[in-house]
């Protein structure tokens, strides 16, 4: 065990610890938040309306006296939610999409990859407002109008490292001991595309994140009381004179998940790049 | 006929029988390319049989056309194959998928490039057990260490847990012929096995599969430019050149007396210190 936690190249792995870090604390703010969280993020407190951060309230308390802290830690529940599920969302169809137009080529190729640069064509935050506006507004809709967002990018991704694999003679060497197109997608294709995917699949973590926050501040995703960093930024822009830590704290708090995924993505290439050097 | 083909005038059944093979390439405007012009090659039981030529002679192509595995754009235009008894031109995919790894095995030429980097070696070995026979994950990997000590892999057992880039060319080499050898088939395509080896492994690789011909009885369609290697390896010989054959014979023959203009120049172009090529060193 110790020689194992010497041999570890800290180096070579220092930006996804960092990231990884400042990701596993959100994470456990998100998952333990009635826990941790010193009130419910729904308890009024009209007497301790706007306070600044004291003793009683660490960060302050917003315009109806609700715990800020407390609100900020329950936020992080959606936004993780959202990023995960947005993000599998893309990495699944995407996948799936890119992988069955490399395999498959001509017609197949053809419409599924116009049908890609379709969605791409169209700006990210715009496409979630559409979806969002066909879908309805709420939490679950706003999951899957990100992770549609997500879907051409993963899939074109998917598709050139999967055109790179069909080149090679281990797919050939599988197709002469008789396997079959599932196992052949399943064994020789996935493993050996995972790299990048995974890499993209961290900055889209950070990504949906700001989207949501976005949808959010729009109010189109999480709806009021339910906390979420976006609509939390958008009732402290009417106080910005009076009370700046509504603004600044979730906007801190978005400021640190995306870099910390950022940082987990940026340290993931690094790691499953062979061939870069620092 | 000389000694090898003694099995020819009795009524038996070669392993794998070509005739008349003619392989073409689409084009744009309609037309087509042939490469592979009416080929006809018969290996019998427990023979080793070369296939020599150069570079885009249609060699490699002739032994894809026997699995089915040709490019896409490439057709077979005529000609009939048959394994044994079973004709290889008609078949279905589904039907060429039972028989890939099952009764013929393909060795290719590059076993690093042929192996799955992201797999254990054990599971790639054992894969064909799994395809055809059944197996489950650990009785294939367990028949996997088996394979790979037949073809003098030590510590098998560890060893078929390692990847890829951790063994050596060589030994990348003996466990794709691991590999073919998993469900003892009647004929094994080896498409330039050597070349990407140094001389020493070489003479392995040979022995090896000189051993599998004659403890498993399979018969070995053995492609090369290599005249060294098919002096030393076959016993009969077939000499290509645009898509022909121009001359088939004995390894002795071909070497002693060749025929065709083709095969002279051959061997005159392989170096050696003597005047005249080195004939079965």
């Amino acid at each position: 065990m110790i020689s194992v936690l010497r041999d570890f190249d800290w180096r070579r792995w220092r930006l996804v610890l960092t990231g990884g870090t400042i990701i596993g604390l959100i994470l456990i703010c998100a998952i333990f938040a009635p826990w941790i969280a010193p009130y419910s993020p729904y308890d009024l407190d009209v007497v301790a309306m706007l306070q600044s951060p004291s003793g009683a309230h660490l960060l302050g308390t917003d315009e109806l006296g609700r715990d800020l802290l407390s609100r900020t830690i329950h936020a992080a529940r959606i936004s993780m939610e959202v990023a995960f599920i947005a993000a599998s969302v893309g990495l699944i169809f995407g996948t799936l999409i890119g992988v069955a137009a490399a395999y498959f080529g001509g017609l197949v190729d053809m419409v599924l990859m116009r049908f890609m640069e379709l969605l791409f064509s169209f700006p990210a935050i715009l496409l979630a407002v559409v979806l969002m506006a066909s879908l309805g507004t709420s939490i679950l809709n706003a999951m899957i109008a990100i992770g549609i967002v997500f879907i051409p990018g993963f899939s074109r991704l998917a598709r050139a490292a999967t055109e790179v694999v069909l080149r090679e003679q281990y797919v050939e060497a599988a197709r002469a001991i008789g396997m079959g197109h599932g196992r052949i997608v399943f064994v020789e294709i996935l493993p050996n595309i995972l790299a990048p995917l995974l890499v993209e699949a961290a900055v889209a973590f950070s990504y949906a994140i700001l989207l949501e926050s976005a949808l959010s501040f729009l109010g189109l995703g999480a709806q009021p009381p339910e906390p979420s960093w976006g609509n939390m930024l958008n009732t402290g822009r009417g106080f910005m004179g009076q009370a700046p830590w509504l603004s600044i704290v979730p906007g801190a708090a978005i400021f640190f998940s995306v870099l910390g995924f950022n940082l987990i993505g940026d340290g993931l290439r690094d790691v499953l790049d062979p061939y870069m050097k620092e | 006929m000389t000694e090898s083909r003694q099995h020819a005038l009795q009524d038996r059944i070669p392993t794998l029988r070509i005739r008349d093979l003619s392989i073409e390439f689409a084009r744009r405007r309609g037309d087509a390319l042939k490469v592979v012009d009416r080929v006809s090659i018969d290996i019998w039981p427990r023979e080793i049989v070369g296939i020599i030529g150069e570079s885009g002679s249609g060699k490699t192509l002739t032994s894809l056309a026997t699995l089915r595995m040709l490019p896409k754009r490439a057709v077979i235009a005529k000609g009939t194959m048959h394994l044994g008894e079973t004709s290889l031109h008609d078949r279905s995919e589904r039907e060429m998928r039972a028989l890939r790894g099952d009764r013929i095995a393909l060795i290719p030429q590059d076993a690093m490039q042929s192996l799955n980097p992201t797999m254990r070696i054990g599971r790639q070995v054992g894969e064909p057990l799994e395809l055809h026979s059944g197996y489950s994950v650990s009785s294939a990997l367990e028949a996997a260490g088996k394979l790979l000590g037949s073809v003098h892999i030590r510590e098998p057992e560890k060893r078929v847990l390692e990847y890829p880039h951790q063994y050596s060319g060589g030994m990348q080499q003996r466990a794709m012929i691991a590999m073919g050898l998993a469900l003892n088939p009647q004929l094994i395509i080896a498409d330039e096995p050597t070349t990407a080896l140094d001389v020493t492994v070489q003479a392995q690789v040979l022995k090896l599969l000189r051993e599998i011909r004659d403890q498993k009885g399979a018969s070995i369609l053995f492609i090369t430019h290599d005249l060294g290697v098919v002096a030393e390896l076959c016993d009969w010989v077939y000499v290509m050149r645009n898509g022909e054959i121009v001359e088939d014979g004995a390894v002795r023959q071909i070497f002693t007396a060749p025929r065709a203009e083709y095969t002279r120049m051959l061997l005159d172009a392989t170096p050696s210190i003597h005047t005249t090529p080195a004939v079965a060193r």
